[in-house]
């Protein structure tokens, strides 16, 4: 009965190192591409490209497409879609942008610059974005409109709430507390980025090495010491490298001047600081990680990838799936409120054109990704990458002096060919029934 | 109906469920003993299906009631089935295609570590146990089930119901999809639950099998219940007369 012995038997031919260190084949595809895109573009704009400052632009720039990529992936995993949440962003926006600039201060008579106006605002931003997305969800749960007809309809319904409740108006925003969420004005400095670096190299290598424990006590094949010793390697030399190259981007002169002043100090000669990691990019990163982990470790995740599979079968196997719906909807719509505030912090100020068509690079991100638009199949890793690699190119674009339209032409091109690219691969490995 | 002394394992009294109109079981009432076999013959749209799915919980009965242990319960989602330990292997087998032997064996049901957190190993060790009871040639434990043989397939979907400690299983054509071999392993399986005092509803359509599996058949027709007969009273031919002309054979109880 307890055959566990049978495990040890299980043939184990001639593998490729590949095979051998467990690599995602889709994942190294999309990460030699990124590489690429990255080669062509450092070698085009001599070396500014790979530039800290570069580096620190693009990754705060990926952060909302990526943090909203992150909650798309569940969503089509579960074979639904979310056009709207382009406009949910800027609902969110809309939202936060007035609570904190007019309503609080003049209805509730708080202080301007006060946290508490913060911490409602951000309160109220995320209760929103949750609450659309929900309504949505029970739209496409329980009354089952098609997921595709309720957020076309919520894409424009909400871009349109919106513009009533602003206006139309753009809000300037000033709060330095809100402004920390944006990027620049929000930075960790070199040592604390540095030593954040090392602890999240830490976690990564003592999860690697307990999931190797784990497989190892029940019995099964662990891939020999040496690629364990490559993966780990390789990860902790990723998250170094990033920090260290945000380490070296310094903050402009003027600007630590003027933060000195601010506070009636005088800044000493030869003073100098760098800004290291981004708040906002801090917030992905703990988005992606606990998505991966819902993903993959929880009740919730399985859920959604089983419903995903198989609707029918996840129904008869006891899961409420309409309960389900809701809630992939309502964490969708709070991650667009979340992205809202990186992304009117980044501006300082809400337009009411903000996230605008951001649903498709949304969408884009995710597809890049290899989240299957089939359902059953996506990666959170992947969702991030795919926006990575698109802000990338409009970046790289942008530098070498691409003329926007044609921006926006290669990104659609780019989309259209990664699926196609996609499917030619799994033709050829017979992954298609 | 049956002359067991046993209080029956389940009883379902006086079942009807119609669709638009369409009434797919009609007063229907069937019972299953502790290590009892009880086949549920008739054609294509004959309401066995439909009837089953009262008992497992994906579809709620209009009228009738359902007993089990002699006490009435209420079934209204496969989760209080699964509950009442009723376990159900669906002809389309119900796996979700995206996942592996040991997600689909365990879903609904996961087995969380202390954190409330997936315990994946736990789960592919346990899977790894049964399969070697049920399917000793099995191997493909980490690949989805979409790469698996239909018998494996099968053998995963029949692993699931065992698993959890059925009292009450429910076979829809276990055997529809699979070849001789596979068909002969099913065959061993059903007698050794039922040597356990597990109680089987068999759907079946292949008269052979019933004979050799079943010890009571229920013929239904048109959502009625033709009748029950003891397989070792009726010929192939008697059964046969059930599921075409809706005749119940005179010799039989």
């Amino acid at each position: 009965m307890t055959d566990t012995g049978q495990v040890a038997t299980a043939p184990a031919p001639k593998r490729g190192i590949i095979d051998t260190l467990e690599l995602d084949v889709r994942l190294l595809g999309m990460l030699v591409a990124f590489a690429a895109i990255a080669l062509v573009f450092t070698i085009w704009t001599g070396g500014t490209f790979v530039s800290p400052r570069n580096v620190f632009n693009i990754s705060v720039q990926a952060v909302p497409v990526a943090i909203m990529a992150c909650g798309m992936v569940f969503v089509i995993v579960a074979r639904q879609i979310d056009l709207s949440v382009g406009s949910m962003l800027a609902m969110c926006s809309a939202v936060m942008a007035m609570s904190q600039a007019t309503w609080l201060p003049s209805l509730m008579g708080l202080e301007y610059g006060s946290p508490v106006i913060l911490v409602v605002t951000i309160l109220l931003g995320f209760a929103v974005g949750t609450g659309m997305g929900a309504i949505t969800g029970w739209l496409v749960g329980y009354q089952r409109i098609p997921s595709f007809i309720v957020t076309l309809g919520g894409l424009f319904v909400w871009r349109n709430i919106n513009w009533y409740t602003t206006n139309g108006q753009s809000v300037s925003l000033t709060d330095p507390h809100l402004l920390m969420f944006g990027g620049t004005e929000g930075v960790l400095g070199a040592p604390v980025s540095m030593v954040l670096g090392v602890a999240a190299s830490v976690a990564a290598v003592a999860g690697l090495l307990s999931a190797r424990r784990n497989k190892q006590s029940h019995g099964f094949i662990v891939k020999p010491a040496w690629a364990e010793g490559v993966m780990m390697a390789m990860v902790v030399g990723a998250i170094m490298l990033f920090v260290t190259w945000l380490s070296r981007y310094p903050v402009p002169e003027a600007k630590l001047k003027r933060l000195f002043e601010a506070r009636g100090e005088v800044m000493p000669e030869g003073f100098s600081a760098m800004h290291g990691l981004p708040i906002s990019v801090i917030i992905l990163i703990v988005v992606a990680v606990g998505m991966t982990i819902t993903a993959r470790k929880t009740r919730l995740g399985r859920y959604i990838f089983a419903m995903g599979g198989n609707p029918d079968a996840a129904e008869l196997s006891g899961i409420n799936t309409r309960a389900l719906t809701v809630k992939i909807f309502a964490l969708m719509g709070f991650l667009c409120g979340l992205a809202a505030l990186v992304a009117q912090a980044r501006l300082q100020s809400h337009g009411n054109d903000i996230g605008m068509l951001e649903e498709l690079r949304v969408i884009a991100a995710a597809v890049i990704g290899g989240t299957a638009l089939a359902g059953g199949v996506g990666t959170i890793y992947g969702a991030v990458l795919g926006a990575l690699i698109m802000q990338s190119l409009q970046s790289g674009m942008a530098m070498v002096g691409v003329d926007t339209p044609f921006q926006n032409v290669v990104v659609g091109l780019v989309l259209i060919i990664a699926v196609w690219v996609d499917i030619i691969y799994r033709k050829r490995m017979g992954l298609t029934k | 109906m049956s002359n067991t002394p046993h209080t029956p394992l389940v009883e379902m009294r006086d079942i009807s469920i119609s669709f638009g109109g369409i009434k797919a079981v009609d007063h229907v009432t069937v019972d299953l003993c502790p290590g009892e076999v009880v086949g549920l013959l008739g054609h294509n749209g004959a309401g066995k299906s439909t009837l089953i799915k009262c008992l497992s919980g994906a579809y709620k009965a209009d009228s009738g009631q359902i007993l089990i242990n002699g006490e009435k319960v209420d079934i209204n989602s496969p989760r209080d089935a699964r509950a009442l330990n009723i376990e159900t292997i669906y002809q389309t087998l119900a796996l979700a295609d995206n996942l592996d032997a040991a997600s689909n064996l365990f879903l609904g049901r996961e087995l969380v570590n202390a954190f409330g957190f997936v315990d994946e190993s736990k789960m592919e060790a346990e899977t790894r146990k049964i399969m070697a009871r049920l399917n000793p040639n099995f191997r493909k434990f980490n690949v989805p089930v979409s790469a698996l043989s239909g018998g494996q397939r099968q053998s995963v979907a029949i692993a699931r119901a065992v698993y959890f400690n059925a009292r009450i299983l429910i076979m829809d054509e276990p055997t529809a999809a699979l070849g001789p071999h596979e068909t002969q392993m099913v065959a061993e399986l059903i007698q050794e639950l039922k040597a356990q005092g597990l109680g089987i509803f068999l759907i079946e359509h292949d008269i052979h099998n019933v004979m050799k599996l079943c010890d009571r058949a229920c013929v239904m027709k048109n959502g009625q219940l033709v009748g029950t007969v003891k397989v070792d009273a009726v010929t192939d031919d008697d059964l046969l007369g059930m599921i075409i002309m809706g005749k119940k054979p005179a010799k039989a109880a």
